[in-house]
This record gives structure tokens, sequence and C-alpha cells, in this order.
């Protein structure tokens, strides 16, 4: 600060516009230091790192340091610091795995963001389906809701031509099967068994017994060994007015979903399962009776 | 247009401030020994919250995002009690401000505490005021170099500490300690302790009176707290004037080649207005004044004890931190003069008038109990007490309930309409908490918890646990088929039965 000792008359910088006079307050000298090193500072940071363009591209700086990099690490150190969990959980025995917290906790977290990566574009974020595409939350199952069911269910998808232990089976296109008056009695006659109708009965019930009670079963509650919808419920898989149903039956639906196994490995199949198992219709494993192996 | 060659930058004028004694100089030592004291030993002071909790009595857990402050503990979003002491912080300034100037500034900042404390090194290391002035002068022989060293060493010294105790706050003391002991301490550590051993030995050594004029806002800020009843350190030029060192003082204005400007609540004379066609515009000589000298010897004696290097008799001006040394200074000249103490003290604004016209000061309590100065008070004690009831009467358990709306509700095969509900339950206690959850609905709702068969879940000490949380209308009720239907959840401590309720909605399906 200027020191305004032994003067009368206070410095000036000498500037002098129509008589108005600039008043010299000088700044500190190091403040004038700290200007030069900053910019000093920003000349070394432009070697050390990327920064003037060139035509294509920039000069990469001599850290080779780049923020593709910086994530490539970033990614690399999660991997490394999960490999553990990620080993624990292929070890692991799928029934018991929600008693497990950390691991399952592990394996939930890590689900969610497979199933938002790989699994949402047919599922749906929400996971609630769509017409045609599995409700997950629900307590409908078309292949078992079992945690190893699920696991495997992801692991070989279903109906595809790539996993050889995919599920699969085949509703026929029953157009070429019966005359259009015979399906509308079915349309109409499976529309009503969620109601309390009786499967079997009536004119409907003669061609359900003929044509669909071998997978859907004499009670229409469904088979889940060869994915047949349980009919008496009030879950329907695709839309069910009179239109929709018709070419359904006629037609006959056939649902494809990938095999995950080779995509996802196993730890990362296995944590969908738990994720998808605790989303609210997840089923319980039931103990094994002695002299029945498990699936 | 005349132009003369100025330097635009000045070399920073080194300040040798001498040795003072008295009774602000005393109070000063006590503040330091204080502050000091509260500063490195804070951290060590330990504070039992059981076994899931640290024992540290205060300490910033960013890791796990806690604040612990003795029995107070803060989680992340109870961020308003920080801000409420921010706020309380900024009105305890503009009282102290308002009150007593720059009283922060003059005795409790760290910037003067450790200046002072540099100083005093200084002065055990290098001498008084002559001798470091002589010793700067110098050439750099080996006395000089030993003299200067031993005082870098132990600035250097004092400056870890300054990082070292900083670092503690963040962590469990002992076990830090004993990681630096060892060199195992995080990286973050020692780059804190570096930043600050910078810091303190640069600011507290060599940039001092720097930091508050050139890089400190509140010399600015404060500047326009005070008004005319603000009590500040200022010198009675009508009682010092004209002065002069055993002058044989002779009346009339034109022996007065130097005097004060504008003495109280003024500014720097650097700054326009204290200058009228390029003088110093002088205070009206008073007609007692003018016949004899004044009380100031022209000694120097405040000039010499002055942190900042400026004289006080030039009146209050931005670089005067308020720290009183001239005070304690002058009073100690006036004493041996055989004159009255008090030539240079704390006045307020509004007093000078009062003085010149012969009068007495007003009393210190008419200054400090002004309307403004109890408005403040009264602003800061209602946040205070704020605070503190909000502190009192928050509860152990907390819930929070975010429906799940992707999707609304899902149909289940028997026809009911079930909702989810990502429930957080925040366990405040040291210990595990077991909670029950029930439900207030309509007739037909039922209660499910993701994960166990019964709605009794336990949440750790300490910690948030994300529950998820389905509530169920039967195919055919009110509420399955009605778009919206108020609910409450509550969670309740099955051990000590404290609980939470949060009200939400269920969504049915109207078709």
């Amino acid at each position: 600060m200027a020191s305004p000792h032994d003067k009368d008359h206070v410095e000036t910088t000498g500037h002098s516009w129509d008589g108005i006079e600039e008043y010299n307050n000088p700044l500190p000298r190091w403040w004038l230091w700290t200007f030069y090193a900053t910019i000093a500072w920003g000349l070394l940071y432009t070697i050390l790192y990327p920064a003037w363009p060139l035509v294509h591209g920039a000069t990469t700086g001599v850290m080779a340091w780049s923020t593709r990099g910086d994530v490539a690490a970033e990614i690399q150190a999660v991997r490394e610091g999960q490999a553990d969990m990620r080993a624990a959980l292929v070890d692991a025995d799928l029934a018991t795995l929600p008693q497990n917290e950390a691991l399952n906790g592990f394996a939930v977290q890590a689900g969610a963001a497979l199933f938002r990566t790989n699994c949402s574009q047919c599922h749906g974020s929400g996971a609630a389906g769509a017409d045609g595409y599995p409700n997950l939350l629900d307590d409908d199952w078309l292949w078992g809701g079992q945690i190893d069911q699920i696991a495997f269910t992801i692991r070989h998808g279903i109906r595809n031509e790539v996993d050889p232990d995919a599920r699969y089976s085949q509703m026929p296109a029953f157009g070429e099967i019966l005359a259009p008056a015979e399906i509308e009695t079915l349309v109409q006659h499976v529309q009503s068994l969620p109601e309390g109708n009786d499967p079997l009965g009536g004119e409907g019930g003669a061609l359900f017994a003929d044509n669909c009670a071998s997978c859907h079963g004499e009670d229409a509650r469904g088979n889940r060994d060869v994915g047949a919808p349980n009919l008496t419920d009030a879950i329907w898989l695709n839309a069910h007015d009179d239109a929709s149903l018709t070419t359904l039956i006629s037609k006959g639906p056939f649902g494809v979903m990938p095999p995950w196994g080779d995509r996802l490995g196993e730890a990362g199949v296995r944590a969908l399962a738990a994720y998808v198992h605790q989303l609210g219709g997840g089923e319980p494993t039931p103990e094994p009776t002695p002299g029945q192996p498990k699936e | 247009m005349t132009h003369e060659q100025t330097s635009l930058y000045a070399a920073r004028e080194p300040i040798f401030p001498r040795r003072v004694s008295g009774a602000f100089r005393r109070l000063k030592w006590q503040i330091m020994a204080v502050t000091l004291g509260i500063y490195y030993i804070t951290p060590w002071i330990r504070w039992d919250r059981g076994p899931a909790l640290p024992d540290q009595a205060v300490l910033v857990d960013l890791a796990h995002r806690r604040f612990y402050f003795f029995m107070i503990e803060i989680w992340p979003h109870e961020f308003y009690f920080v801000a409420g002491l921010l706020i309380m912080a900024g009105l305890g300034l503009f009282l102290f401000t308002a009150a007593l100037g720059r009283v922060w500034c003059g005795y409790a900042c760290p910037q003067t505490v450790w200046t002072d404390l540099f100083l005093l090194v200084e002065r055990k290391v290098e001498g008084d005021r002559n001798a470091r002035l002589r010793l700067h002068k110098a050439p750099w022989d080996a006395r000089k170099w030993r003299l200067r060293l031993t005082k870098w060493a132990i600035w250097l010294v004092i400056a870890m500490a300054t990082g070292g105790a900083w670092v503690f706050y963040f962590a469990d003391a002992p076990t830090l300690a004993r990681e630096l002991a060892t060199f195992e301490a995080p990286p973050v550590a020692w780059i804190s302790i570096a930043v600050l051993t910078f810091t303190t030995f640069t600011f507290g050594g060599f940039m001092r009176e720097q930091v508050c004029i050139y890089m400190c806002p509140w010399p600015r800020i404060q500047g326009a707290m005070m008004d005319e009843g603000t009590l500040t350190v200022a010198y009675r030029s009508w009682r010092g004037e004209p002065r002069g060192r055993g002058m044989k003082r002779h009346a009339g204005d034109g022996a007065i080649t130097r005097a004060a400007g504008p003495q109280i609540g003024g500014r720097s004379p650097v700054l326009p207005m204290q200058f009228r066609e390029g003088r110093v515009v002088l205070p009206e000589p008073q007609a007692g004044a003018a016949q004899g000298p004044g009380d100031c010897i022209d000694c120097n004696a405040c000039v010499n004890v002055c942190p900042m290097g400026i004289d006080i008799r030039d009146g209050q001006q931005m670089a005067c931190i308020t720290c009183a040394l001239c005070i304690d200074a002058c009073d100690e000249v006036m004493e041996k003069v055989g004159r009255p103490r008090g030539l240079i003290d704390y006045l307020a604004l509004s007093d000078a008038p009062r003085e010149r016209a012969g009068g007495a000061p007003q009393s210190v309590w008419r200054h400090v109990l002004r309307p403004r100065n109890l408005v403040y008070t009264g602003l800061w004690a209602a946040i205070g007490v704020g605070l503190l009831l909000a502190l009192v009467l928050r509860p152990t358990i907390e819930l929070t309930v975010a429906p799940v709306r992707n999707p609304t509700f899902v149909t289940l095969s028997d026809g009911a309409i079930r909702n989810a509900y990502d429930v957080r339950v925040r366990n405040r206690e040291g210990s595990l908490q077991n909670i029950a959850f029930s439900l207030a609905g309509a007739p037909g709702m039922s209660l499910g918890v993701e994960g166990v068969d019964d709605t009794t879940v336990a949440v750790e000490a300490d910690s948030q646990r994300l529950i998820r949380v389905y509530v169920t209308a039967a195919d055919d009720t009110p509420a399955a088929e009605s778009d919206r239907t108020e609910i409450a959840l509550t969670v309740r401590d099955t051990v000590t039965g404290e609980s939470a309720t949060v009200e939400t909605t269920f969504n049915g399906d109207p078709e």
C-alpha cells in the first residue's frame, strides 16, 4: 500500500486527461510475480497435457494423459475390485443366495445395471414388460420363477437358434387347423376362463380339450415345462381383446429371447437372476426332497 | 499531458514490530493460547459413542458422510445445521463489527494469531526491532545465516504442526498419527499437510500484512459494516496535535507541516477524498489546541509496534486490523511523560465532536447496546434457539418413501393390484434397530416386505437401509379400482417403540 507519509502530495501515474489525473496505488510486486508464475504454469500445462488444437486433433501432451485413459483405468480398477465378489457369485448356491446379504446386495446392484443395459429394451426399464414381453414384476411365470429357473432362462434364452439348450416350445398356428368359427368360439371361451368358467365346459370346452389342453392343461393353468401360460389368472402376456386373441390363436405366438450366458458370463447371468428374482414375483426354491435330484 | 516514469508495482517494505506490553498485549496472548489450544487439542478429545461409531469428539468423517461434534451427529441431509451455523457466524460478524469494528481481525483471525506467533519466534531468535533492523541490513555472513535458518526452521515446525493438526479433524487422530509416523498415511493426508504447511509458513512468515491488505476481502466488507457509533482504535488528534518531539511549540497553524487526515471513521489518506488540490485537508485547528503543544511527542512508539506498519495518527484506515497494540505502546509513553493515558484509544466517531467540545465520551455500554446491535443479537439468538430445538427434537428413526412409478401398479395373478415403494429407513442410533412396518390404508389392503416373510427388518447401527415394500389391494376392492388412495406407512422400533410415519398414495387400476 502506498505510504502517505512525508508527502502532502499523492503520487499519480502521470496520466492526465483533460486535467483528470490517475492516482498511483501500486500493486504489490509479489502480485506481479504471481501473475507471471500463473502464465508459466499455464504454458507448462499445455506441454504436459493435451492442449493446442491442430488441423486434425490436438497435441497429446508429454504425459500421454486422456479422459479415455482415465475411464479405462477406472473401469479396470472397478473390475479388479469386484473380482472377488464375482468369483464368489459364480461359486454360490443360487437357492440360498438371498440369505447371503452382502453377496446378494452386490448381485442385485450389478443385476440392476445389467438389466438397464441389456434387458430394458424389451422388458422395460421398470421390468413391467409390454405386449408380448413378460412383466417380470408379477407373480406369474412362463418358465418358472425360482432363482435358478430364472438364471437358466437368462443363460440359454427362449426359442432362439443359437443356444441348443434354449427353452423351446411352439404353439401351432390354429388358423390352419381350425375353422374361423371354431377360433371365434375359442376366443370367447378363453376370455371367460379368468372368471372361473369350466375350461372343459360347453362347445368351447370341447375345442379346448382337443386342441389346447395338451399344453395349457385340462385345468387351463398352464405348464411351465413348455412355457404354456396359465389362462385362468388375471395376467395376460398379450393384448386380450377379440381381435388380438383371434390373431394370436390363428398365427401362434413365438416369443424369442436371446441367450445371455456367453455375453454376460456366468457372474452376469447370476446377478441378473438375483435382480429379477427380487423384483416382487420371485418364488422360493423348495427344499430338495430325497431321491429327487435338483434341476 | 505530462508523463513521468513511475512504477506500477511496489516492493514490500519490511516491517519490524517492536515488542510491547500492556493490557491489550496480555489479552492477545491469552486469546492466542486459547485459540491455538482449541485448534491443536480438539481432535484428541475422545467421546464414547458405542462400538459401532468413532470415539473422536470432533470428527468430519467425509468417507462415511458424518459429522460428529461431541453428543451431536449430523448426516448429510441435515446440512441445514451447517447452513444455520454459517448464518449465525455471519450475523455474529455483523454484530461484532458494528459494535467493536474489526475486532475479529485484531484478535481472533488465524492470520493474526499465527503471524503473532511467528513474530514471537522472530523476536526470540533475532532480537527486538532494532536488532532485527540491523540484521536486515547486515551482509549475509555466518551469523545472519545461523539466525535466519534457526528462525525458518522453527517456523517450519510450527507450520507443519498446523497442517498436521488439521488432518486429524478428518480421521481418527491416534490412528492417523501412527500412520503418519510409519509413513503409511493416505496421500490426501500428506497433501493436506503439505499445502497447509506451505501456506502457514509463507503467510505467517513472509506475507503477513500483505494477506490482510491485498488478499483478504474482510477489510473492505467490514469497513461497510461500521458506523459512527462503532468503537474502534483511534487517535485523539484534538489532544495530540500539534505534535513534536521536545518541541518548543509555537502557536500558529503555519507550524503544522504534516498532520493527521480525518481521524476517526475516515479513510486512508491515499484515497482521494482526503486531498483537495493536491494537499491533505487538515482538521480545523482548535482554538485551545493551537495555543500550546499537544500531548503527542511524536516518539513513533505507535508506529514501531504496529504489525501492519501504519501510523494510526493518520486516522482509521483500511490497513488497520485494530489489534490495539498502539494503545498499549502509547499508554506506556504517556505514563512516562506524565500525561493521561488514552491518547490512542478505543473511540467512536460520534464521540469525536463531543470530546472536541470538551465533553466526555459516551460510555462503552451506550455504544454496544445500540438498537442495531440488539437487532443483530436478537436474530443471532433466534437462529441459535431454532437450531437447538431442531437438534433436540429430531428423531432417532427416520423414514422416506418413494413410490415406484415405473410401473405405477402391477396386476397379480389373482387380480389383486400391487404397488411398490422404495423405502429408506435411517437408524440414527449407535446400535442395531429391529423395525416393524405397518400400514394405514383402505379395507382389503395388505403389506409385504421384499426378502422377509413378515414385516420386520433389521437396520444396522448408524446407517440407512433401502427396503422395497409392497402394498397390495385385493381384487374388486375400492382401492384396487380407484386411481388414488391415500395411505400411510409407519415404521416402529420394536425395542424403543419410537416410530416414524410417512403419508403416500396407492395407485389402483380404474379400468
